[in-house]
């Protein structure tokens, strides 16, 4: 912690903006269209979250080409560049939390609702429900049509693993390329670690509809297609902003832009892929191996 | 160190509901003023007077902890008052600004409030194992929360039986339309089939819900307990006296949350004996079979449309009229009309399949527990009310064929 | 507050790198200054404030005589669900963002905060999410009716309004995640030379820590809530038992996120306690390093209480005792805060401006609060008082004469710095005295209520509870009404308060009353103050 530190006058604080109003708006569509289309009232809702979302677009392209533009201007100077670390660093803590409570709801059902419900007192209500994960629930495992079979973790899972592994070397070949000033090694590093992103979330589709279609496994298999569906597919959608995240930079990159020395823009991205790909480790065990 | 626990003697029963309470009230407050212990030691501003052991620790408990709260807030104030009136600058007070810091001050001040709550911490500690402790019960009943009332079973005795509110409608009144009648003394703290337990013996109380998450609350018992839906939690009490004790359902459960009472009865020995034994036959369904034939629940005797439509309107102002209002207009969308309703007007079969099984993800409950007769009733008033002029009758056999499938 | 915005009209003209966009409206819209947009949390929070106000007044308008009288059973559950979430989410927290967005770069001697322009987004998301909460109460079914705590599965059973909500709090938690990360940014880079970390002004570490607990439990309730969506529209079985899940599951992951929720609530209240108190007694703060662990102590602990929410739920013993203890910790470092404020006034030459007098009522009347918390801590005293009015009266004694009252008294300590004028002394120690009365007269009855067994969240009840729920709705109305006197003096004050100076408060030593004038200009310290030999603030 930078506990000691000279400012000078030369931080950049950002002039008037409108993005800021646009996001707004964009998230009055957006909060709007999705309550009304999880209750069916369309087309408004659809409309709504369409109009919101492009509203979105519209800001984030905005606002990231603003700053883009201020950054390859000079205009950030090594204090602009500390703040960015220090924010970028709590961003991923709050998405750590949020993980975490999945992982924690995970937790909580296999450790203590599940057995409880199997448990003597709630023999009451559920006559030899076996308390075992993974489960369906006392109820639903009444109802054939809803048996399903859970997803192995040494097939597609275990490559997946691999792939996104890969994927977090490739991503440090490329910044150290970048620190060497060596161009191509960093465009074909960035371009290997997207490659290996697109290809896990192929797999992850593919797996999804392999669950749906032939395991049975649907986001409605009790708690456990509750927490399975939920993790993954959260974790899915992050690797997706962190694809959409290392093509920006690639194209930055190809563009000329990021210095050896200075560069946050990119470490920020890398940063953000690892997480990914820690939480994805935590996903192979707890979802997949320890079934 | 309870020795205040037991000691009641200062403790009147509730007084009743008369005019004046309002100053009763402002003489609890000064009471309060000029002596706040004596004053919260009564049952007016206090836990209502224990019936059980655990409830008599929990009185106990409370005051030890208050008496604790007492000294340190007397300390910690006769401190600041001290320091406000000796050391106020329109007095001349010059600050000492170099007293800002004492490590041993301030370490003294972190350790002293330690130990004090060593001494809250080690009695609470018994209490709560006590409580826990639901082992070798005398008897077991099983209660279930519903929208809006309670089912209590005697699992042993294999009956069981609805409790709800049966303080009537027109006391409660309307936004608008005010209470027809006068509140009666125990408005809202009266149900119609009180849970029956003896006095002096173990009973181990299964908690649990079949709808949302409801609060069996009964504070002279020492008990509150969630019920949740698909899983069973379990309390014990042992009623020390025969007594009536009242509670309401403690967890926001709806619309009539706050209308949901608990009362249970304690009864001695012989006449718990005596009620068991009447209701075995009352309550369970098998037994009843052959009473039912006779009583006044005949599902086969084919009634009138009119008699029909005066025993409906009861069954309606007791059951539905919260929700679905007088005018049987309801309170849209939530509450739907019943007046031109589909539903109603329709297929005899639908409304009844509602009426035995509920709407799920709604707060329309299972009837089931309403008698034959009475479901045909309160079917026959609403296909024969308001625009609804059907004029079908729905007869007690109707409901038993759809009970029997 | 807003003089600092129309005032620095005139000012900005000859400033020459200024840059405001043209008309107001666009410069309410584009700001990226602290002080403007702190100004707009702090009339944002005060308008949100009289809204939950007027909710709560009708709550305890349908409570003045037992019977329906005023409102609908199920309209009357959505009112205590919104009043909560309104002066929650909507008055106390943007209003402690407000004052972190005035102080903490005067008080640390930047010149802005390290992200302008998110920063306005953070305030800009209020409004659309508010605009959710809100349209709730119009939509058919009506707003959520659950209570504050959304348990499930009693809001599966609501309608669109509970999704909007949902929504709501969803776009509200990335607000403060976002305020957050930009105000530890700031202080933990932007701070002048030499205003090494415990040289920091008490309220900056005091929202250092806030921030922290913030961005460490926001996400979590939003995962909480995402599951509740999910288990309303898309058939997952989280909090349903049928399916392998436990609604209990959702108050634990709710709790995990409630429990820190009120410590920060309160933290930044004690910080503004810490900044008013010394001045008023000419004398630095007591203790200021054990100010700061008793603070850091306060939110570590916070993490691992949350069962004492759920006594009731039938955990095992085991957890029941591990809450309580930990629960009963935490009375040892608020305890510290409590006397090391309390040495601060002793030998001290104190003095009762209005500032002064909410800080002395914030003292009495939190500690009286924390006892009742104390009280709730004991499982088997909680078994008989949870859900009753005892845990109202409890946490209405440690928000609203904590964090409202403290908020109040910091408005009325730095109006003279944001606005150049000074407040009405004598119609602000009136507003103090009757808050003081009305509140009392509102919220102590209650304890009596939740002993006896009044249960919470009923429009409706027994005859032996009417007396106390009168004297409380009598007095809920005149509290209600003595807030107006602080709208009036606030606005009084910023049309034609006389003229304040630049040390309002004589003894008053942190940067924005030694460093700037009254009212501060528009810009400050684009050169930071070099601190490196001076004498830190509060030492
Ligand atoms: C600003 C908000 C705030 C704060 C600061 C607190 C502070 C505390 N709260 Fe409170 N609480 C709430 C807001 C807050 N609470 C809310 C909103 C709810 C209800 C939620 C809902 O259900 O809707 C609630 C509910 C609540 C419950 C659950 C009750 C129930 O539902 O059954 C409990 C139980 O333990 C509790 C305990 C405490 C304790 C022990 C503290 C402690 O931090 C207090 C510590 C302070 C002191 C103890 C006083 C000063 C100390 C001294 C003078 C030192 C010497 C003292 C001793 C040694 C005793 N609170
Ligand atoms: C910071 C938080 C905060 C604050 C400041 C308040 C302030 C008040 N609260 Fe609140 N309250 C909560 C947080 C808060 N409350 C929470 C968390 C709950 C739990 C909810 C739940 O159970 O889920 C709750 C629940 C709650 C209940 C229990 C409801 C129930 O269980 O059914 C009651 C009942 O008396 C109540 C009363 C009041 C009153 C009288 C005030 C007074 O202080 C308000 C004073 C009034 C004003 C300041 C407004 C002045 C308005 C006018 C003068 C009229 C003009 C109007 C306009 C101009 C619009 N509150
Ligand atoms: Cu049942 Cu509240
Ligand atoms: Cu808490």
């Amino acid at each position: 912690m930078s506990t000691e530190n000279t400012a000078t006058g030369g931080y950049y604080f950002a002039p008037p903006s409108i993005w800021p109003v646009v996001g707004s708006t964009a998230l009055l569509f957006l909060g709007a269209g999705t309550a009304m289309w999880m209750n069916q009232i369309q087309p408004w809702g659809g409309v709504c979250q369409v109009i919101g979302f492009a509203i979105l677009l519209y800001m984030l392209f905005g606002w990231f080409g603003t700053v883009i533009r201020e950054s390859e201007s000079g205009l950030y100077n090594s204090q602009v560049d500390l703040s960015f670390r220090w924010s970028m660093g709590w961003f991923i803590f709050s998405e750590v939390m949020f993980f975490a409570a999945f992982f924690g709801a995970l937790y909580y059902a296999r450790v203590f609702s599940i057995p409880w419900l199997g448990d003597f007192e709630n023999a009451f209500l559920w006559q030899g429900y076996d308390a075992k994960w993974p489960t369906l629930g006392p109820y639903f495992e009444q109802n054939p049509a809803l048996v399903f079979q859970t997803m192995g973790a040494w097939g597609i899972p275990a490559l997946n693993t691999a792939l996104l592994l890969a994927s977090g070397v490739t991503v440090t070949y490329a910044h150290h390329a970048l620190i060497a000033n060596n161009r191509s090694g960093l465009i074909w590093g960035l371009v290997a670690t997207i490659a290996l992103g697109v290809v896990f979330l192929g797999f992850q589709i593919y797996e999804y509809v392999h669950a749906y279609t032939d395991l049975n496994l649907k986001l409605s298999s009790g708690v456990f297609g509750s927490t399975f569906f939920l993790l993954t597919g959260f974790h899915g959608f992050h690797v997706t902003l962190g694809v959409i995240m290392l093509t920006v930079i690639l194209f930055r990159c190809m563009k000329g832009h990021f210095k050896p020395d200075s560069h946050f823009g990119f470490e920020a991205v890398a940063w953000y892929w690892h997480f990914v790909d820690v939480v994805w480790l935590g996903l192979f065990i707890f979802v997949y191996v320890l079934v | 160190m309870f020795m205040n626990a037991n000691s009641f003697t200062n403790g009147q029963p509730k007084s009743g509901t008369g005019g004046n309470r309002l100053l009763g009230a402002a003489a609890a407050i000064f009471a309060l003023l000029i002596n706040p212990l004596t004053a919260l030691a009564s049952y007016d501003v206090n836990i209502p007077e224990p019936a059980t052991s655990i409830a008599t620790q929990i009185y106990g408990l409370h005051m030890y902890i208050l008496y604790f709260c007492a000294v340190i807030f007397v300390v910690v104030f006769a401190a600041m008052f001290y320091s406000i009136f000796k050391f106020r600058k329109s007095k001349g007070a010059k600050a000492d600004v170099n007293f800002h810091e004492s490590t041993l001050i301030e370490i003294i001040w972190t350790i002293i409030p330690f130990f004090i709550l060593l001494f809250m911490a080690v009695p609470a500690t018994k209490s709560v194992l006590d409580m826990k402790d639901t082992s070798n019960p005398d008897i077991t009943i099983k209660v279930t929360g519903y929208q809006w009332g309670w089912r209590y079973d005697y699992a042993a005795d294999d009956f069981g039986f609805y409790s709800t509110l049966s303080t009537p409608w027109n006391q409660i009144g309307q936004p608008g339309e005010p209470a027809t009648e006068k509140k009666g003394d125990d408005y809202l703290l009266e149900v119609d089939n009180p849970l029956v337990v003896p006095v002096g013996k173990r009973v181990r109380v299964l908690v649990t819900s079949n709808d949302v998450i409801h609060g069996w609350y009964v504070p002279q018992l020492g008990i509150n307990q969630y019920g949740i839906p698909g899983f069973i939690k379990d309390v014990w009490f042992k009623a020390d006296r025969v007594g009536t004790f009242k509670g309401q359902c403690s967890q926001i459960c709806g619309k009539l949350h706050g209308y949901m009472p608990v009362t249970v009865v304690v009864k001695s020995e012989a006449d718990y004996a005596k009620w068991l034994e009447e209701s075995k036959t009352k309550w369970n369904p098998k037994k009843n079979e052959a009473v039912v034939a006779a009583s006044a629940d005949d599902y086969t005797k084919v009634h009138t449309l009119a008699e029909m439509k005066a025993a409906g309107e009861k069954i309606y102002t007791t059951n539905c009229v919260a929700c679905h209002q007088a005018n049987g207009k309801g309170t849209p969308p939530a509450f739907p009309a019943l007046s031109g309703s589909k539903v109603v007007l329709g297929p005899v079969d639908g409304q009844i399949n509602l009426l035995l099984n509920g709407k799920a993800n709604t707060a329309m409950a299972s009837f089931a527990r309403l008698s034959d007769t009475d479901i045909a009733a309160v079917m026959t008033y609403t296909k024969n009310s308001w625009d609804n002029n059907t004029g079908k009758v729905v007869q007690p056999a109707d409901i038993k064929a759809k009970r029997k499938a | 507050m807003a003089s600092a915005t129309t005032h620095d009209h005139g000012h900005a003209g000859h400033d020459s790198h200024d840059h405001h966009g043209p008309g107001p409206w666009t410069r309410i819209f584009t700001t990226t200054n602290h002080k403007d947009i702190g100004s707009m949390y702090l009339w944002f929070s005060l308008v949100m404030f009289f809204v939950g106000g007027a909710m709560a007044l009708l709550i305890r308008a349908e409570l003045f005589q037992p019977g329906l009288q005023v409102v609908q059973p199920e309209f009357f559950n959505s009112l205590t669900t919104v009043h909560a979430l309104v002066m929650i989410f909507g008055a106390v927290m943007p209003a402690f963002v407000g004052f972190a967005n005035w102080l903490i770069p005067l008080q640390i001697g930047t010149a802005d905060m390290a992200f302008p322009r998110m920063n306005n987004w953070s305030f800009w998301l209020m409004i659309p999410a508010t605009a959710l909460l809100m349209a709730s109460f119009f939509v058919p079914g009506g707003a959520a009716a659950s209570g504050w705590t959304l348990y499930p599965p009693l809001v599966t059973q609501g309608g669109i309004g509970v999704d909007m909500t949902i929504l709501a709090i969803h776009i509200l938690g990335a607000s403060s995640i976002m305020g957050s990360i930009n105000i530890i940014t700031t202080i933990l880079n932007l701070r002048a030379p030499g205003m090494t970390l415990m040289r920091m002004p008490m309220f900056v570490w005091t929202w250092l820590i806030t921030a922290y607990l913030i961005i460490a439990v926001m996400p979590v309730l939003a995962g909480c809530i995402t599951m509740l969506l999910t288990d309303r529209h898309f058939g997952t079985s989280f909090f349903n038992a049928a399916g392998g899940g436990d609604p209990t599951m959702f108050m634990h992951i709710f709790w995990f996120f409630g429990h820190p929720e009120v410590y920060i609530l309160i933290l930044p209240a004690f910080g503004i306690m810490s900044q008013i108190i010394p001045t008023f007694a000419r004398k630095p703060l007591f203790g200021y390093a054990s100010m700061v662990y008793a603070t850091a102590s306060i939110a570590i602990l916070s993490f691992i209480v949350w069962g004492h929410h759920m006594f009731t739920v039938g955990m095992p013993a085991a957890g029941q005792l591990f809450f309580m203890y930990a629960t009963m910790l935490i009375a040892v470092p608020t305890g510290v805060k409590i006397f090391n404020w309390i040495a601060t006034m002793w030998r001290g030459s104190i003095s009762f401006e209005t500032p002064m007098l909410f800080a002395i009522g914030f003292l009495c009347m939190f500690t009286l609060g924390g006892f009742s918390g104390l009280v709730l801590a004991i499982v088997p005293v909680d078994i008989t008082l949870h859900n009753t009015y005892y845990v109202v009266a409890h946490f209405h004694y440690v928000l609203f004469p904590g964090a409202i009252w403290a908020l109040m008294a910091g408005v009325y300590f730095w109006l003279p710095k944001w606005t150049g004028r000074m407040y009405n002394e004598s119609l602000g120690k009136w507003h103090f005295w009757l808050s003081a009365v009305s509140f009392n007269v509102t919220f102590f009855p209650q304890h009596f209520l939740g002993l006896a067994g009044m249960p919470r969240r009923i429009p409706d009840y027994a005859m032996q509870f009417s007396e106390w729920n009168q004297i409380s709705t009598i007095g809920a109305f005149a509290l209600g009404i003595s807030q107006l006197l602080f709208v009036y003096n606030v606005v009084a004050t910023i049309r034609s308060g006389k003229k304040a100076e630049q040390k309002q408060w004589d003894s008053a030593d942190s940067l924005e009353w030694t460093h700037l004038p009254s009212p501060v200009p528009y810009h400050t310290f684009e050169t930071p103050p070099d601190l490196r030999t001076a004498k830190p603030a509060g030492h």
